[in-house]
């Protein structure tokens, strides 16, 4: 299996697209901002410089040896009769990658940004308490080991990737944008982070009682939305254009898919918040705009834009019940709700896709290895598409825990009391990020 | 429980991969890969709860 070179202008194309996922990259750093206290504004925005270099570097050291591309170097396991591709086999620190424009150096340039992007996903729900050399070696897990080892099987030829070349599921599972290998590896990694280091101090009374603890700063997090939303039109596109043989004028459907999914998953957490609170709720509408968007990413080259806009009517349904339901019923504080947005919205995405597939557009991973037409492809892909749900829940989950549970003995992940008491500006940085204003008290703190 | 909780996790898992390798017919195959979801709900469930605990105990 091959991956079809690109004419000059699917190249031109893919180029624009991938320019635009830094605003992916912003928008998400600002809600994360926006929805912690101002004590630890400034320690995320230079946090998230900070995991976007760790996790790009990481990824130009090993995680493009480990991911690949399609029908590059692979290691091979036999299963039953079938070759099973577990793992790239790719020279380390990009080497033998020419770049030209190729499809192998417009993955790495897109997957690096990707990589980022997934990175800054835990951060959202285990922000306020995150030592900074914590979470910066934690990246370094997630973009050397998770996240290459997963966008192999998807994206590079892997074993979910084949499912329907060797047993007839569809086309393997299709993950077009990265509804499960950004969204949910990300939102699953910050379940992780927020079961090893629990509540922020003050989360929750004696009785077990969460109490609010609300972000300081609404219009970044309005804003945020907006930028990601155009970062997702080029995520979304380029992996399209890239991962699933999606030609270039098909982009219209891709943004209007992404458009209508984002608008209608806001539309419905407005109601639904309105219903259940009596006002719409800024916070949660942004968190159901950004579940919207995740759950956009894997069928947004091959689902209808009716269908689009139903996948995002139910992320925007289901995303704020999960966001009061894990903080209520399950104690888990999430401050950015990045697990109800990023794991569910995600795994949401990559399920409704086996619901309303469609495939007008060529695919990759067809029986033959070709990019082609094909129409409905069955049951067959709403199976490959659980399969591929099944392996993140019952081996990325596992393998992130894991990894960070390891690392948490060595590294202690969470920040002493004083630094959480004081907030993580002062405490690691030195200075606040509003020091003209009093910023912070301890009105959250049980005396 | 923590422990027994992952375990479970990664044998609903092994039981999604056991059905596709080991399972040519369409309809016993979408049975075990349910079944392997489902034993892989069921450790969400244990995981969850244990955690819950272990938070609470420390607070």
């Amino acid at each position: 299996m091959t991956i079809p070179l690109l004419s000059e202008s699917g190249v031109a194309f893919v180029m624009l697209s991938i320019l635009l996922i830094p605003l992916a990259i912003a928008g998400m750093a600002l809600i994360n901002t926006g929805l912690g206290r101002s004590r630890n504004a400034g320690h995320l925005m230079m946090s998230t410089l900070c995991v976007i270099g760790v996790a790009a570097g990481t990824y130009f050291i090993c995680g493009f040896a480990w991911q690949g591309v399609i029908g590059g170097p692979a290691h091979l396991a036999r299963l039953g009769s079938k070759d099973w591709n577990w793992l790239a086999a790719q020279p380390a620190f990009l080497r033998g990658v020419e770049m030209n424009g190729s499809p192998a150096s417009l993955t790495v340039w897109m997957q690096m940004l990707a990589v980022a992007l997934a990175a800054m996903i835990p951060m959202g729900s285990a922000a306020e308490r995150w030592r900074l050399g914590a979470m910066c070696a934690s990246t370094a897990l997630l973009a050397g080991v998770t996240y290459p080892l997963f966008a192999h099987w998807v994206w590079g030829g892997g074993w979910l990737a084949q499912l329907g070349v060797n047993y007839g599921l569809g086309h393997g599972f299709v993950d077009a944008g990265g509804s499960a290998t950004i969204q949910a590896v990300g939102g699953l990694t910050a379940l992780s982070m927020a079961w090893i280091m629990g509540p922020r101090r003050g989360k929750y009374t004696s009785e077990g009682m969460p109490t609010a603890i609300p972000g300081h700063h609404a219009v970044f997090v309005l804003f945020g939305c907006l930028m990601a939303w155009v970062g997702w039109l080029g995520l979304n596109s380029a992996g399209a254009a890239l991962f699933s043989g999606m030609e270039p004028r098909r982009a219209v459907l891709v943004a209007v898919n992404t458009t209508l999914s984002a608008g209608a998953a806001a539309l419905m957490t407005v109601m639904a918040t309105r219903v259940r609170f009596g006002k719409p709720d800024a916070s949660l509408t942004a968190n159901g705009w950004v579940a919207g968007l995740a759950a956009s990413s894997a069928g947004c080259a091959f689902v209808p834009p009716a269908a689009a806009a139903l996948i995002g009517l139910i992320a925007g349904l289901v995303v704020p019940f999960a966001i009061e339901n894990l903080e209520l019923r399950l104690g888990i504080d999430d401050p950015g709700g990045s697990i109800s947005v990023h794991a569910i919205g995600g795994l949401w995405g990559i399920l409704a896709l086996g619901l309303f597939e469609r495939f007008p557009a060529p695919v990759l991973n067809t029986p033959d290895g070709l990019a082609r037409l094909t129409s409905l492809s069955g049951v067959g892909q709403g199976l490959a598409q659980l399969i591929g749900a099944a392996t993140l829940i019952g081996f990325v989950l596992p393998l992130t825990y894991g990894l960070n549970w390891l690392l948490n003995r060595f590294v202690p992940q969470r920040v002493a009391p004083e630094g959480e008491r004081q907030g993580l500006d002062l405490y690691e940085l030195g200075a606040g990020a509003y020091p003209e204003f009093m910023t912070h008290t301890d009105e959250f703190y049980q005396r | 429980m923590k422990i027994a909780g992952f375990l479970l996790l990664v044998s609903g898992w092994l039981l999604v991969l056991a059905a596709v390798v080991l399972l040519p017919s369409g309809l016993s195959r979408s049975a075990f890969v349910l079944a392997g979801m489902g034993v892989e709900g069921l450790a969400l469930i244990l995981l969850f709860r244990c955690h819950r605990v272990l938070h609470r105990s420390h607070e």
